[in-house]
């Protein structure tokens, strides 16, 4: 028994891990730039594939380093095309219009590499378990969650340290200030965007070593990227960080007892969290509003 | 009388004109009656959604929860609890806004793209229910084994089941019910309320407006319209899909709200007649018709971000 709740533990934490990566992203464009950007999901494809068409050529550490500024780059250009002229106006119209590109990239992905999964090849060592009692933790797993940590490490450095850190914080508490003072705004969120999208690629990375790729597995982790960055508290990326690991968690544990309800568990949390802390876990006055 | 009333009023008369002949004048242009039945539903669903969109100016993207909903509770009344199609109707209609209702209270202190993610993430919680409760829903086949039943007039029946025009007919008695009910609401002091808060909603706090709780009437009244709607539209098609609840469903409707323009009571009728006769026409002409749409999508948001009506109104002024 105690096997099998360690199995769905360390599944929960992993599963978690792709969450917090994806949410994180997520909340940092939704904090300073108030789009939501639907077609998130659809750069953790693009970072996937990407990572899939070069791995022959430079092997998968070359993709791991590589796919995720490429990724970044593409989400760069995109926010310059076609995000950038609706920041001044409802923030309906820029969510319609990832939704669409979420469309688009969904089939255009499945219409250059073909509907069928696609396997990224990992290095041999890292796809041995550890043990025989801990069959499930494999080298692979454990290198995904040292990747997640040390990304989430130097995000959470960046933001505190740097002087781009520091002015996306400022931006996200008042943007009209940071521009007073002479700040480029369009850059920082240019720069900001391409952030987050860098991370949606590196998990693209991550989750084609684990799970294969396939053209709709970025929608399938949008949702709880959403409830990950709500239960946390929007605009606080320490909350988007603690929300992500206990929906996993949550998801991982219920999995156990009520394996149909594994996924359905996580709505739960996000009302019962609704219901008694409205802001979210670390969610701060003025944020809501 | 002004010319702008002559001109509304001809324009009202044109657009139930056309409703009415629908069926004689859609067949000839290569459409179908059950095309326009389709249109007509979806339209009374995009204008339940700008009820709240357009007229309060809040951002739900979760509507289609409370039309799958709708959908699922009369396919489930016409299962298991009696083969009339008019309880259908009502007990959908309560099922899409009774749980909208309830939703609501959790979800109206929150504001713009806050509001429209946590509105998202709890309509997703029905598409899971739906998918996952397989032994009441059928689960990712849908809800199957009921059809619309002929109405019953004690003296009199009408066949609606195989008659496609007889059906038309009773989707457009229904949609101008719930239209008319939407146009008296937002007539009213309440609607000139809601019209208030999306104006300025400070301003409309400071006149003693308790904004809270407007919006979450509105909300929940737009839920019950939706709900009908859905009811509708499982009679359409005498089935209930769980994708008809999904986010993409409820972004489906937001775009034909957007491409009819949203600030007109119309204007969402136009996009979905738009929408679904595109949709129809590029499923059946290309497999990638995901693409299509969703560059539409970003075109309209790009090109046309007021809409059919709203751009011709601009070109006129």
């Amino acid at each position: 028994m105690w096997q099998l709740i360690l199995f769905n533990v360390t599944n929960g934490l992993i599963i978690g891990a792709f969450y917090v990566l994806m949410a994180l992203g997520l909340s940092l464009i939704l904090n300073l730039s108030n789009v939501i950007n639907f077609a998130h999901g659809g750069f953790l494809v693009i970072g996937g594939y990407i990572a899939y068409t070069i791995t022959p050529y430079i092997g998968f550490w070359g993709a791991l380093l590589l796919a995720p500024p490429l990724t970044a780059v593409i989400g760069l250009a995109v926010e310059r095309v076609l995000i950038r002229p609706l920041y001044g106006r409802d923030p309906l119209y820029s969510l319609l219009l990832t939704f669409g590109l979420a469309f688009m990239i969904e089939d255009g992905t499945r219409f250059i590499f073909g509907p069928q999964g696609k396997p990224v090849t990992i290095p041999a060592f890292l796809a041995q378990p550890l043990s025989n009692e801990l069959f499930f933790i494999t080298g692979y797993r454990l290198f995904m969650v040292a990747v997640v940590v040390i990304a989430v490490t130097l995000l959470f450095l960046l933001l505190r340290y740097t002087r781009l850190g520091v002015r996306i914080r400022a931006g996200t508490l008042d943007l009209e200030t940071v521009a007073a003072l002479g700040i480029n705004v369009q850059m920082l969120r240019s720069l900001n965007f391409a952030v987050g999208i860098f991370l949606a690629g590196l998990s693209g990375v991550l989750a084609a070593g684990q799970l294969g790729l396939e053209p709709t597995m970025g929608t399938g982790l949008l949702m709880p990227s959403f409830i990950a960055i709500i239960v946390g508290g929007i605009g606080s990326l320490p909350g988007t960080l603690a929300g992500g690991l206990l929906i996993g968690v949550a998801s991982g544990l219920t999995a156990v007892f009520l394996p149909a309800a594994s996924e359905a568990v996580i709505y739960v949390l996000m009302a019962v969290v609704l219901l008694l802390r409205p802001r979210g876990l670390f969610g701060e006055e003025g944020m809501m509003s | 009388m002004s010319s702008e009333q002559t001109r509304k009023l001809i324009a009202l008369a044109a657009i139930w004109a056309a409703l009415l002949l629908a069926p004689y004048w859609m067949v000839p242009l290569g459409g179908y009656t059950s095309l326009a039945t389709r249109v007509l539903v979806l339209g009374l669903a995009a204008m339940s959604l700008n009820f709240l969109l357009g007229f309060t100016g809040v951002l739900s993207f979760g509507h289609a929860a409370y039309f799958g909903l709708g959908a699922y509770g009369a396919g489930l009344a016409l299962k298991f609890i009696a083969l009339s199609t008019p309880l259908a109707l009502i007990l959908g209609m309560l099922l899409g806004g009774v749980c909208g209702a309830i939703l609501g209270t959790l979800i109206v202190r929150r504001r713009g793209v806050y509001f429209a993610m946590v509105t998202i993430a709890f309509g997703q919680v029905f598409y899971y229910i739906a998918f996952q409760w397989s032994s009441l829903t059928g689960g990712d086949d849908g809800l199957r084994g009921f059809s619309r039943q002929p109405l019953d007039f004690g003296a009199f029946k009408i066949d609606i089941l195989s008659s496609a025009n007889n059906f038309y007919y009773f989707v457009l008695f229904c949609f101008a019910l719930a239209v008319g009910v939407m146009g008296f609401i937002l007539r009213s002091p309440f609607g000139r309320t809601m019209i208030a808060i999306r104006e300025n909603e400070r301003r409309a706090r400071f006149l003693g407006i308790p904004v809270e709780r407007h919006i979450w009437i509105a909300f929940t009244l737009s839920c019950f319209f939706m709900g009908f709607a859905g009811a509708l539209y499982a009679l359409v098609n005498n089935f209930a899909d769980p994708r008809g609840l999904h986010y993409s469903q409820s972004g489906d409707f937001v775009m034909m709200a957007v491409m009819g323009g949203m600030r007109s009571f119309w204007g969402p009728l136009l996009g979905a007649t738009v929408f679904v006769v595109l949709q129809d026409y590029l499923s059946s002409v290309t497999v990638n018709w995901m693409s299509f749409v969703g560059l539409l999508f970003v075109l309209v948001v790009l090109f046309f971000p007021r809409g059919l009506l709203g751009f011709l109104q601009r070109s006129k002024a």
